[in-house]
């Protein structure tokens, strides 16, 4: 246990500081990249016609992967060309010294490749006595300030101009002073060019091969992927075996999507389709002389190292779909403040880094970032192949629950009625049962108030579980909704009939919005009774505690099911719960089962907007008339595109209505309760109180959906918020 | 003279492309194959290099340097070539990689300037690689689809002209 506090410190303090000196740069690059694929993205005509076909090609792909590599070996070697297939990165990297040496290369230069770097081939390289040069402007940097990688399409995003000019100052101590971006940039490619028509070797990634042609697709903007082919008369290009696909036609969906997906712009200034090795004649500049394009020779290394088994996991296989657009991480509120160095592993960062670093490096390296990821899903529709990457990450976070040697545990297995292994981290068990303690906590109210936030008390489940004593814990309602009800007379000849999914939360905690929602669906001729079930399994799962959350996920079918099968439909007022039925329950629930409960629940303001569409009468609402309302919706809400329907009632009932965009609260259920994530949730929150505090929004009366995001506002603003559906029970007994 | 059209949902496939090679910031003419050579002339940033482009009709003018070595390349401040395609969604140009020296000529020099018969601009990227596909497959055929000048963001800003050309310019030659 010391050991874990030792490691929680230490994990704290180095997101603080990568905050405090990348945060800015990085913030404002990713949220700039993420507004960027809004913008090009709405011009497509067919955005999601094309994100099905790119995922069902990655899917045929995959599926047929050992003979499509077979075409391709063919294909390559009818070209003149070499294919080997390494089995990790000691192979590759002896394989790829082998050809340098047998050129008698003396220089290596290389364009971006992020399979390189998990191979660590320039350090093979230099160990093999030769000069290797970065020529993507990006990684030149680093290469030059010996830093990592902070991004996976734009390496460098976590440095300033005024930081590069410094490193090459000092590092090159030019004629005349460089200030401006093209200063840098034009004494960059001055540098590199010398470097690059010297060169022996050329080494290039590849975002996609096509088997049928040998023919290989490099989506760059520099020119540097281009120069470094077309001046050197060896060129190895490096890639992972997920990247082949069947036909040089099946790369259309890809080259429309990737730029848009990635850094928002329609397409990159390049995208070399090359058939190597290729017909250029090759250029010596020592000797200015064109030789023959019969001098040329190539080699394709495609790599495994842990991609064919992920091909056999189940629920990792679909990480091998990822084209590395960095969709992921630039629309993932926490990786807009930490950037990679955070919220990254050993060469990939984002969320859809967990499944990559799990598949390659192992648990221990996803288990260092994987955390990061709140489950918020706005990755999930931004991922140009459909991939559920918040689902890889509970599948990983399980897997290092499991992994985890047994601790002590004494402490909280009276309390934690759960299937998960003896050794699951102390908050995370804490988090994960938070059903059992807000049924003691309402028990003993205010007593267990009073004890949770004494001081005493925070400091030791500071120190134990992780809890930072700097937030507000809940407080639990004497009274629970459950209580409320059991008096409350029901609706005579109602128009419908609903069961109220009533979580954890809305029964012990945040009663005040369950009694509007019931106030409201009785004032619109609604028979309202609760579900007898109240955890939905989120708690336990965004702990990734998978068979947990099952369990739950069971209970919640099992119960709502017959209220369905009698006519009754299911209204939910938490989104994230609404969200877990609609989404991650057809992972934890038979098909049958997650169909029927996904078609007959709804978001309480889905559920409104329909009632009023079809006759309800509107005047048994509150009104607005014109009240200014400052909306933040939820992300999961988001994602599933219901947040519309809130936005819709308010505004049909008279509510003038502003909504934020920030893509997450950074509250994140139990993320922000975190001592090793504070900071980071406070950053992620401080995005959202400055779209709420601006003059036009400073004296709005703040609303928003979601419990979580409810405590991030309470913490950020003087004004204390509700569920919007307190508005509208404002006048209602 | 392009063909008229009232809306923009009516535009001409050679309208859609020259909109969008403004939008990535490329310049344009259109010529008949009789006065390209002047078109190319007037264009040209000299010292030029070029490879003579296989359009019927259309040559480069003598300002244009057509024996390409390595200090050529180096010296030049243009680079001609032709284009085998234009691809009017994205104002994208497909450069083919030949042994002539298309790839080296179009990436070397500050100022690229493309020439494309009016009649090889395809509306969609998918059109584009349909009309490639045999000859990756048959012809181990390569080429680049370049859209706009080269450019970075690593540098703290977006710069037009990183390792390749900071302009690009497209000469449409109608039939």
């Amino acid at each position: 246990m010391s050991s874990n506090n030792a490691s929680n410190t230490t994990k704290a303090a180095r997101i603080n500081h990568i905050l405090e000196t990348e945060g800015d740069a990085v913030a404002d690059n990713t949220q700039g990249f993420n507004q960027g694929r809004y913008d090009s993205v709405a011009k497509l005509d067919d955005y999601e016609g094309l994100k099905t076909e790119a995922r069902a090609i990655k899917e045929d792909a995959i599926e047929r992967l050992p003979e499509l590599i077979d075409d391709l070996r063919n294909a390559i070697e009818a070209n003149g060309g070499t294919l080997y297939l390494a089995d990790d990165a000691a192979d590759a990297n002896a394989y790829i010294s082998d050809v340098v040496d047998d050129v008698g290369g003396e220089r290596v230069v290389k364009s971006k490749s992020m399979t390189s770097e998990e191979i660590e081939l320039n350090e093979a390289l230099a160990d093999n006595g030769t000069d290797v040069v970065e020529t993507d402007l990006g990684e030149w940097v680093l290469q030059v300030a010996d830093e990592a990688p902070s991004h996976i399409v734009a390496p460098a995003i976590h440095k300033s101009r005024e930081g590069i000019a410094d490193l090459f100052t000092e590092q090159f101590d030019p004629d005349e002073s460089l200030e401006t971006a093209e200063d840098l940039t034009m004494f960059a490619r001055e540098k590199l060019a010398e470097k690059i028509t010297t060169a022996d070797v050329g080494v290039t990634g590849a975002n996609f091969v096509t088997a049928d042609s040998g023919t290989m697709a490099l989506v760059t903007s520099e020119g540097n992927a281009r120069k470094t082919v077309t001046a050197t008369d060896t060129h190895i290009a490096v890639a992972g075996v997920e990247k082949v696909i069947p036909t040089v036609e099946d790369l259309h969906p890809f080259i429309e999507l990737i730029g848009r997906s990635g850094t928002g712009q329609d397409i990159t200034s390049y995208i070399s389709l090359l058939t190597p090795p290729v017909d250029s004649p090759t250029l010596d500049f020592d000797t200015d002389t064109l030789g023959s394009a019969d001098d040329r020779s190539f080699h394709l290394v495609l790599i495994d190292n842990g991609r064919m088994a992920m091909r056999d996991d189940d629920e990792l296989r679909e990480t091998l779909y990822c084209i590395r657009c960095s969709a992921c991480s630039n629309s993932c509120a926490n990786f807009q403040q930490v950037g990679g160095h955070a919220f990254g592993g050993e060469t990939y960062s984002g969320g859809i880094a967990t499944g990559w670093e799990a598949g390659v490096e192992g648990l221990d390296t996803a288990g260092e970032f994987n955390d990061l990821c709140t489950g918020c899903s706005r990755c999930v529709n931004a991922c140009p192949v459909g991939i559920d990457i918040p689902w890889i990450n509970t599948v990983v976070r399980d897997r290092i629950n499991r992994g985890t040697d047994a601790e002590l545990d004494w402490l909280v297995d009276g309390l934690t009625p759960d299937s998960e292994p003896a050794g699951l981290d102390l908050g995370k068990r804490l988090f994960g049962n938070f059903s059992t303690l807000a049924w003691l906590g309402s028990a003993t109210a205010p007593i267990s108030n009073w004890l949770a936030n004494n001081r005493l008390s925070r400091q030791v489940m500071e120190r134990v579980a992780g809890i930072d004593q700097r937030r507000e814990l809940p407080s639990f309602q004497r009274e629970t909704l459950r209580d409320w009800m059991a008096d409350r007379p029901s609706v005579s000849d109602p128009d419908r009939e609903v069961v109220l999914f009533a979580d954890v939360y809305t029964n012990h905690v945040q009663v005040d919005r369950g009694k509007a929602a019931v106030r409201v669906l009785e004032a619109l001729d609604v028979a309202v009774r609760l579900a007898d079930v109240r955890a939905s399994g989120r708690a336990p799962l965004s702990q990734g505690m998978i068979s947990t959350a099952q369990t739950h996920a069971e209970a919640v079918a099992a119960d709502l099911t017959p209220h369905i099968s009698a006519g009754c439909d299911v209204v939910v007022i938490e989104p994230s719960d609404h969200a877990l039925f609609q989404r991650e329950y057809e992972n934890l629930l038979d098909a049958e089962s997650h169909t029927q409960l996904a078609d007959n629940s709804y978001e309480i303001f889905e559920y409104l907007y329909g009632l009023l569409a079809n006759g309800a009468d509107e005047t048994a609402l509150s009104a607005g008339d014109g009240e200014e309302i400052a909306y933040h919706s939820h992300c999961q809400q988001r994602t599933l595109g219901v947040d519309r329907y809130t936005e819709t009632v308010l505004e049909d009932l008279g509510y003038d209505v502003v909504t934020s965009d920030v893509e997450c609260c950074g509250m994140a259920g139990s993320f922000g309760y975190k001592k090793d994530y504070y900071d980071v949730s406070m950053a992620v929150g401080e995005e959202l109180k400055s779209q709420f505090t601006t003059p036009e929004t400073d004296d709005r009366t703040v609303v928003a959906s979601g419990t979580s995001c409810l405590d991030q506002l309470d913490d950020l603003l003087q004004r204390p918020p509700k569920h919007p559906v307190e508005l509208l029970a404002a006048d209602i007994d | 003279m392009l063909t008229q059209m009232t809306t923009a949902s009516m535009k001409s496939t050679t309208e859609q492309f020259v909109d969008r090679l403004e939008e990535f910031g490329v310049s344009w003419t259109t010529t008949r194959p009789d006065e390209a050579e002047t078109a190319i002339t007037s264009a040209v940033t000299t010292p030029a290099v070029g490879v003579s482009p296989a359009i019927d009709g259309v040559s480069l003018p003598p300002t244009v340097e057509q024996a390409l070595s390595p200090s050529t390349l180096d010296a030049a401040a243009t680079g001609v070539t032709e284009a085998t395609l234009g691809v009017a969604d994205y104002g994208s140009l497909v450069i083919p990689t030949t042994q002539a020296g298309i790839e080296p000529v179009s990436l070397f020099a500050d100022q690229h300037i493309a020439v494309l018969r009016e009649r090889d601009i395809v509306p969609g990227m998918d059109d584009a690689l349909a009309e490639r596909g045999d000859a990756f497959r048959t012809d181990d055929w390569s080429g680049i689809i370049a859209t706009g000048p080269s450019a970075t963001a690593d540098m703290g800003a977006l710069v037009t002209g990183a390792h390749g050309p900071k302009t690009v310019h497209a000469i449409i030659v109608q039939s």
